[in-house]
């Protein structure tokens, strides 16, 4: 176990904001942690035997190897935020490797912490070898304080070897002035198993993302889930993406999002492209002020032999079944926090008790303040 | 058959007085007088779309019965104007026939919110009514009728209401959950208690009278296009209506 981390200079209120974002300062139930204030590698260790966890710049001196594993998930000519991440001269990230048959029970954690009006940029590399088990819990916060023109620039890799597995649960708890464009991609091989979770319950000015899965092996997963409430001044664009191209692979994609009177887009992309090739997408939206929820979910099946499927659906909150639960006692705020809850309660097969509790408690967070 | 409205001065629970109820802009019951004492367990019968269940939603307080006129007193206070969680917390309960499905949210999850502060042994009950294995679904999500009759009773078992209205809870029942159901809403009802002693009161309706074997009903009423047409004892009625059918009762001038 390792010892509690120090952060010099996050306050009080923007600790308590960390913990929000599932981080675990007192280091109890983590494993592993890197944390990055701005443009700062503040820590970066790991006691787990066989993972590694490293900051960029020492891992890429560490392991030449790892050169074969830089931008070839994501493609550095991708878009702006890509060229501006490719351009750093001193590129700052994090690179954890789960070596051969290692795995870790507790999650390790990265922290990512935006505190003054620059723009904090990353480049993370995930590596899972043959047989290996990562999870990995990235709490992305940003101090109270922070005014206009803070962004956060976050390109990650992840590569998924044979019969491996990650699960990378992804909590933003940003500020209204916050601007965040994650690009993410992760190849998965044969058997590998790759769970993308995320959950923004909090307010943010902008988030654009639409990360990508491609199952190259046989018999890979991919599980993605998105659970996002918008504010009124937020802007939420997210989706998630499966290349299906071998035989047996599956994807599944789920997101439930609500808005308080902001934007979210709900993007969702699965490509069959192999026989024997499964995949469903779900998006479920509800309007509690008026506000957009745009779902745009997509399903390409090129080969005979690939089976996909899509529903979105956006709604409003029941009458009847806030009554019922007046019925049986619980005043209207109640029943209404009540159904909201379950509305957002994503069980995710295969998620480790410690993550998943994690995300409910974030959930919970945000039920006590009423959404 | 009685024809006279049911007046008992002694211990009244509830009180209908002339009560209208409007469902979007039509009037689905026009002046329905009812009274029920406490310890008294009343059925009510009538044709599909006579306003059987209009009656125990507009009771319970749901928002699209709405109430024109008349008065609800429970237990001597008036109630007409209070919204569910209110008339709930004062005692009025309610078995739904078709409760609606509520994604996400776990029938354990509901039962201790039902419970608020109160010490509840809720996997003994859920036990005691066969739903031990459905505190971690959805609720009424893929239930079947028995399921959903149990995990309404079981709700019910929590909340305690002083007051239960039952809407068909033999309906879609098959007949080994018959005698747990009704054995469960007899013990509701307090039905192992003396009549002196008991407190709770019940409105019942019931199609097929199977209930009836587990409640002791004492009062039964029919009710004919939204206007209740008779009054009398409920297995007489429920004689008269499996032999005749309840043509006469339309026909009946009495109102």
């Amino acid at each position: 176990m390792s010892s509690r981390m120090n952060t010099p200079g996050i306050s009080k209120e923007d600790q308590e904001r960390l913990a929000q974002s599932g981080i675990d300062l007192s280091m109890e139930n983590r494993c592993g942690s890197y944390l990055q204030m701005n443009q700062e590698v503040v820590d970066a260790e790991c006691s787990q035997e066989g993972i590694e966890v490293l900051s960029y710049k020492k891992a890429m001196e560490k392991h030449d190897w790892l050169q074969e594993y830089v931008w070839k998930a994501v493609s550095k000519d991708k878009d702006e935020i890509t060229k501006y991440v490719a351009a750093q001269n001193d590129p700052k990230g994090y690179v954890i490797i789960a070596h051969k048959g290692s795995s870790n029970i507790l999650p390790i954690q990265a922290c990512l912490y935006l505190g003054r009006e620059t723009i904090q940029h990353v480049h993370n590399i995930i590596i899972a070898e043959e047989g290996a088990e990562l999870h990995i819990i990235s709490g992305c916060t940003s101090g109270g304080h922070v005014g206009a023109g803070a962004a956060h620039y976050g390109v990650s890799e992840f590569y998924v070897k044979k019969n491996a597995k990650i699960s990378f649960t992804m909590i933003h708890t940003w500020t209204e002035n916050i601007e965040v464009f994650p690009r993410s991609a992760s190849i998965v091989e044969e058997n590998g198993v790759f769970l993308s979770n995320y959950v923004c319950m909090q307010p943010v000015k902008k988030v654009q993302m639409y990360p990508t899965a491609t199952l190259k092996g046989e018999n890979s997963v991919a599980r993605f889930s998105t659970i996002a409430i918008a504010s009124p001044t937020s802007y939420i664009d997210v989706g998630s993406r499966a290349i299906l191209e071998a035989k047996g692979a599956s994807a599944e994609l789920i997101t439930r999002a609500i808005t308080r009177g902001g934007t979210i887009i709900s993007r969702g992309d699965i490509q069959g492209k192999s026989a024997g090739t499964r995949g469903h997408l779900e998006c479920k939206g509800l309007i509690l002020k008026d506000g957009i929820i745009h779902a745009i979910p997509e399903i390409v099946g090129m080969v005979v032999g690939t089976e996909l499927s899509h529903e979105a659906a956006v709604g409003k909150l029941a009458q009847e079944e806030i009554e019922y639960l007046m019925s049986r006692g619980l005043d209207e705020d109640e029943a209404t926090a009540t159904i909201i809850r379950g509305f957002l309660d994503v069980k995710i097969a295969g998620l480790p008790d410690a993550l998943q509790k994690q995300i409910d408690a974030t959930i919970d967070v945000a039920e006590k303040a009423g959404f | 058959m009685q024809t006279s409205t049911y007046t008992d001065a002694v211990n009244r629970m509830l009180d209908i007085e002339d009560l209208h109820v409007n469902v979007g802009d039509k009037e689905v019951l026009h002046g329905i007088d009812l009274h029920i004492g406490a310890g008294e367990t009343h059925v009510l019968m009538g044709p599909n779309g006579s306003g059987k269940t209009t009656l125990l939603m507009a009771l319970m307080g749901f928002s699209n019965y709405k109430i024109t006129k008349g008065t609800i007193l429970f237990n001597g206070e008036d109630v007409t104007a209070m919204h569910a969680d209110e008339r709930s917390k004062r005692g009025i309960g309610m078995l739904f026939q078709r409760p609606p499905t509520i994604s996400g949210l776990k029938l354990g999850k509901l039962l201790t919110a039902i419970s608020h502060d109160k010490t509840v042994d809720i996997p003994g009950l859920a036990k005691s009514v066969h739903m031990g294995a459905f505190l971690e679904r959805d609720i009424n999500k893929g239930f079947s009728g028995g399921e959903i009759k149990r995990s309404e009773v079981l709700q019910l078992m929590i909340q305690n209401p002083e007051f239960v209205m039952l809407d068909e809870p033999e309906s879609g029942v098959d007949l080994e959950n018959i005698s747990l159901i009704g054995n469960a809403i007899g013990a509701l009802l307090e039905k192992e208690k003396r009549i002196v002693k008991r407190a709770k009161s019940g409105l019942v309706i019931t199609h097929t009278g199977f209930i009836l074997d587990y409640l002791d009903a004492d009062k039964g009423h029919v009710m004919c296009d939204g206007m209740i047409k008779c009054h009398g004892n409920p297995r007489e009625i429920l004689k008269d209506i499996k032999q005749r059918g309840y043509r006469e009762c339309v026909e009946c001038p009495h109102a």
